[in-house]
C-alpha cells in the first residue's frame, strides 16, 4: 500500500524538504509523511487510481474470485537509461509482468508497483512514466490494485527502479509447460526479434547513431487469449524471449523437455537493421532480449489456426514458424543455418560483450 | 520493397555459396588427400562457425582457425599488468577495454574480477571513447587496454594523436598491437603444422593491403586468398584454395576486392608509422616473435601507459593444463584439451580461447556439437598436422 509501506523509511527524509520539491524528488516523498501524500495524490492517483488503488489500503483486495488456480509473478526493472526509442521503463514495468502471466495461460487480476526513486529524480520525468505506465495498463486492460514508494539517497540508485508484482486467473483451458512439448510440434513466434535490446543498447552505447530500431515492449495478454480462445490446449508451451533472447529460451526449452528443439534460421525474422546493429555493436540478435515476444510450441494441426490469429493482429503481423520438435529426445537445440549447415544454439553467458572487431 | 531486397540478396547469396562449395568438392575429390587450409581472423572463426560451414565442407577438407583472435594472442602478463593497473591505490585509475577483454584470466582474476573489486573498467567501442572519457574524468588516470591487430592499431594510433593534439594530460594507453603477417611466417618457419594455404583475413588486408601476405607465397610457396567474412565469401575463398592445390599453383589472390586494395589504406598506415615502430612482442603461448609487434614511438612516450607507470616486464605462465598455445597454433583442436568443456567453460573460462567469442573454443563449445562428424572432427584432429 502506497502511504503506510512508505513511512516504513522512517526519519531518512527529516528536515530535507527542500524549496523545489515539486520538480524533484526529495527523501521526504519517501517518508511518509505529507509530501508522500502529496506525491501519491498528485502524481499517482490521477494517472492510475482506480476503485481499488483509491481505497489506499495496506492491501489491495479481489473480491469474489471464483475458484480457480492463480499465478503469480514478479520483476524488476532497472533499464538505463529510463527512456528509449519506442517505450521506457513505465511500459516496460507494465508489459513485462503482464507477459509473464500470459505466458503462464493466466489472465491479469492486478499488478502491484513499487517505485524506488533516486533522490533528485525530475517530477515531470516521473509524471511521463507515470503515464506511460497508465496507457500500457489500459492497453493490456488491467489495474494497478497497490503500490509502493522509496525514496533513496543520490547516488544510492540510478535515477529510478521499478518493481512489478502480478496476480493472475489461469484459464482452465490453458495447459502450458516444457512437459507437454513433444516430437513434431511447431514452434511460432509472433514477430521479429532483438528489437528491445538493440534500441536499448544503441541509446546507452552510441547516442550518436540514429536507427529506426524502436523497443517491442508491448503486453500480450490480449493476442495470447485469442490465441487460447481459439485452439486451447493446442497450445503446449509458451514463454516470452526476454533476457537470454530467442537463443535463451528454446536452449532452456530443449533442456528441460529433453527433446531436440530445430531452428530454421530462414524463418527467424529479424529485421535488417537489426542485423546490422547487433554486427556494429557485436552481438547476436538471437541472444538479445525482447519484450513484446512470446514463443509458442503448438501442435502441428493447429499451426496454420495460430499463424492465422497473430497475423491478424498488430502485435503478431511478423509472425512465423521459426521451427518445430525434433525426433531425437536429446534435450538440444540446434539451428539449421541459412546456407544449410547446423550449429548448436546455447544460452548466452549473462552480460552481453561486444566483440573487439 | 527492403524485404524483397533481402529476399533476392539472401536467395544470391545462398546460390553463390553452393556453387562455391560444389567447386570446393570437386577439387577437393581430384586432390584426393587431406587437406588443411588456416584463416588467422576472429570474425572468419566466428562467421564459419555461425554459418555451420564447417558441416558442410567435403570430409577431407578441414579449416582451421589460426592466431588470429586479438584477446587470445594476448600474453597473460599483458592482462595482469592491466589487472595491476586497475586495482593501484596511489591515484584513481580508469582502464577502458574493449568488452571481450573482461574476462580473460590473468594469474589473479580477470578486470571483471577486479571491477567487482571496486576498480573502474569501462567497455569501450572506439578508442577515441577512451580520450573523450579522460577529457570528461580529469581527475583520473584513463588507460586504454590497446590490443588487437592492424584492425584496431589504426585507431589507437588516432587516440593517441588526438590526444596528444588536445593535449589531453590523463589519457594513456598500455598498447600491445601485433602484426598478423610475422605470427603466420613465425608458424610456417617453425615447420610444425602443415597446411596446404591461408584464407587471409578481410578486415586486416582492408588496411594494410592484400600485397602484404605476398613473402607467404614467394618464401613458403603458400596459396593464399584474402577473403571477406560472410560464408559465401568464405566459400568462394576455399573453392579458389582447393583449386590451387589441385593444378599446383602458389599464387596471392584477392577475393574481397570490393573492399581490400593492393597498398590498403594509406592514411591509416601512415597514422600508425607516426605513432608506433616496429618492436618485438610476446604472444600467448607462442612466446616473443622478432617484429611481430607495434610498440609506441618514444615521441609519444607521455601516452604510453608502460613509461607513464614504469611497469616492468611480467611474468608470463600459462594455466596448468591448457592447450590454447596449441589450439592458436592449429596444432590441436579444442576437444584435444582435458580441460574443454569441464573445467573450462564460457562460464569459467581458463584460457583466452574460451572467453573471447571469437576464440576457437568457444566457437567450437557454442556452434560446434552438432554435425561434428561430417565436419571431420577426425580430419581437425593433430594426425594429420603434427
Amino acid at each position: 500500500m502506497i502511504r503506510s509501506a512508505a513511512m516504513e523509511t522512517g526519519n531518512r527524509g527529516e528536515g530535507k524538504i527542500v524549496a523545489d520539491h515539486t520538480q524533484r524528488i526529495v527523501l521526504a516523498h519517501g517518508g511518509g509523511g505529507q509530501l508522500t501524500d502529496e506525491l501519491i495524490e498528485r502524481r499517482v492517483l490521477p494517472r492510475l487510481g482506480n476503485n481499488v488503488l483509491n481505497e489506499l489500503l495496506d492491501s489491495a483486495i479481489l473480491r469474489n474470485i471464483p475458484a480457480c488456480d492463480l499465478a503469480m509473478t514478479i520483476d524488476g526493472y532497472v533499464v538505463q537509461p529510463w527512456k528509449f526509442p519506442g517505450g521506457d521503463i513505465g511500459r516496460l514495468s507494465v508489459s513485462g509482468t503482464v507477459n509473464d502471466l500470459a505466458v503462464s495461460g493466466a489472465e491479469p487480476l492486478g499488478l502491484a508497483l513499487s517505485f524506488i526513486l533516486a533522490e533528485g529524480f525530475a517530477g515531470k520525468d516521473l509524471d511521463e512514466i507515470v503515464n506511460s505506465i497508465a496507457q500500457t495498463a489500459a492497453e493490456a486492460g488491467v489495474k494497478i490494485i497497490t503500490g509502493d514508494t522509496k525514496v533513496v539517497g543520490r547516488g544510492q540508485a540510478d535515477g529510478i527502479y521499478i518493481v512489478t508484482s502480478g496476480v493472475g486467473r489461469v484459464r482452465r483451458d490453458a495447459k502450458v509447460g516444457p512437459s507437454r512439448v513433444k516430437p513434431g510440434q511447431k514452434l511460432i513466434v509472433n514477430g521479429a526479434v532483438g528489437e528491445h535490446g538493440l534500441a536499448v543498447m544503441l541509446t546507452r552505447e552510441m547516442p550518436e547513431v540514429t536507427s529506426v530500431l524502436r523497443t517491442d515492449a508491448a503486453p500480450l495478454n490480449k493476442l495470447i487469449a485469442k490465441v487460447l480462445d481459439a485452439v486451447g490446449t493446442g497450445v503446449t508451451f509458451m514463454r516470452d524471449p526476454t533476457r537470454g533472447g530467442l537463443a535463451g529460451l528454446c536452449s532452456d526449452l530443449a533442456k528441460q523437455s529433453a527433446q531436440r528443439v530445430t531452428l530454421n534460421e530462414v524463418a527467424i525474422p529479424i529485421r535488417s537493421e537489426s542485423r546490422h546493429a547487433a554486427e556494429m555493436l557485436g552481438l547476436d540478435p538471437l541472444e538479445i532480449a525482447n519484450e513484446g515476444k512470446v514463443v509458442m510450441a503448438v501442435e502441428a494441426e493447429v499451426a496454420d489456426r495460430v499463424m492465422e490469429i497473430l497475423r491478424n493482429d498488430p502485435l503478431g503481423v511478423a509472425a512465423s514458424v521459426i521451427g518445430e520438435i525434433g525426433t531425437e529426445a536429446d534435450g538440444r537445440c540446434e539451428i539449421l543455418t541459412e546456407i544449410g549447415g547446423r550449429r548448436v544454439l546455447q544460452k548466452p553467458y549473462g552480460e552481453q560483450l561486444p566483440r573487439i572487431c | 520493397m527492403s524485404i524483397w531486397f533481402e529476399w533476392i540478396r539472401m536467395r544470391s547469396r545462398l546460390a553463390e555459396v553452393q556453387i562455391s562449395l560444389g567447386r570446393l568438392a570437386q577439387a577437393a575429390k581430384t586432390v584426393g588427400r587431406k587437406m588443411i587450409f588456416m584463416e588467422v581472423c576472429g570474425t572468419h572463426t566466428m562467421s564459419a562457425f555461425r554459418s555451420g560451414l564447417h558441416s558442410l565442407l567435403p570430409s577431407n577438407v578441414t579449416l582451421l582457425s589460426g592466431p588470429g583472435c586479438p584477446v587470445c594472442v594476448t600474453a597473460q602478463g599483458d592482462i595482469d599488468l592491466l589487472i595491476q593497473l586497475a586495482l593501484r591505490q596511489d591515484r584513481p585509475m580508469t582502464i577502458c577495454t574493449y568488452g571481450d577483454m573482461i574476462r580473460v584470466p590473468g594469474r589473479d582474476g580477470s578486470l571483471e574480477k577486479a571491477r567487482s573489486c571496486g576498480a573502474d573498467i569501462r567497455v569501450i567501442y572506439s578508442a577515441l571513447d577512451a580520450v573523450r572519457l579522460a577529457q570528461r574524468l580529469p581527475e583520473r588516470e584513463v588507460v586504454l587496454a590497446a590490443v588487437g591487430f592492424e584492425t584496431t592499431a589504426p585507431g589507437t594510433a588516432a587516440a593517441i594523436s588526438e590526444a596528444k593534439r588536445l593535449g589531453v594530460k590523463n589519457f594513456s594507453a598500455l598498447a600491445s598491437h601485433k602484426r598478423v603477417l610475422p605470427a603466420m611466417m613465425a608458424l610456417l618457419d617453425a615447420g610444425e603444422v602443415r597446411l596446404d594455404g591461408f584464407m587471409c583475413p578481410g578486415h586486416v588486408s582492408a588496411v594494410m593491403g592484400w600485397e602484404l601476405y605476398r613473402p607467404i607465397v614467394e618464401k613458403h610457396g603458400m596459396p593464399c586468398v584474402v577473403a571477406g567474412f560472410e560464408e559465401h565469401c568464405m566459400a568462394a575463398a576455399l573453392a579458389l584454395l582447393a583449386e590451387m592445390v589441385r593444378d599446383g599453383r602458389k599464387e596471392l589472390i584477392n577475393a574481397y576486392p570490393e573492399v581490400v586494395a593492393p597498398q590498403g589504406n594509406m592514411r591509416a598506415q601512415e597514422l600508425m608509422d607516426e605513432v608506433f615502430a616496429v618492436g618485438d612482442v610476446r604472444w600467448r603461448a607462442l612466446g616473443t616473435i622478432p617484429g611481430s609487434g607495434m610498440i609506441i614511438r618514444k615521441e609519444y612516450a607521455d601516452f604510453d601507459a608502460a613509461v607513464r607507470f614504469s611497469l616492468g616486464m611480467p611474468e608470463d605462465h600459462e594455466p596448468a593444463g591448457c592447450i590454447c598455445g596449441k589450439v592458436i597454433t592449429g596444432m590441436a583442436t579444442p576437444h584435444e584439451c582435458k580441460l574443454f568443456g569441464t573445467a573450462c567453460t564460457p562460464i569459467n573460462p581458463i584460457g583466452p580461447c574460451m572467453v573471447s567469442s571469437e576464440g576457437t573454443c568457444q566457437a567450437w563449445f557454442k556452434y560446434h556439437r552438432v554435425g561434428v562428424k561430417r565436419a571431420g572432427l577426425e580430419a581437425c584432429t593433430t594426425r594429420g598436422i603434427a
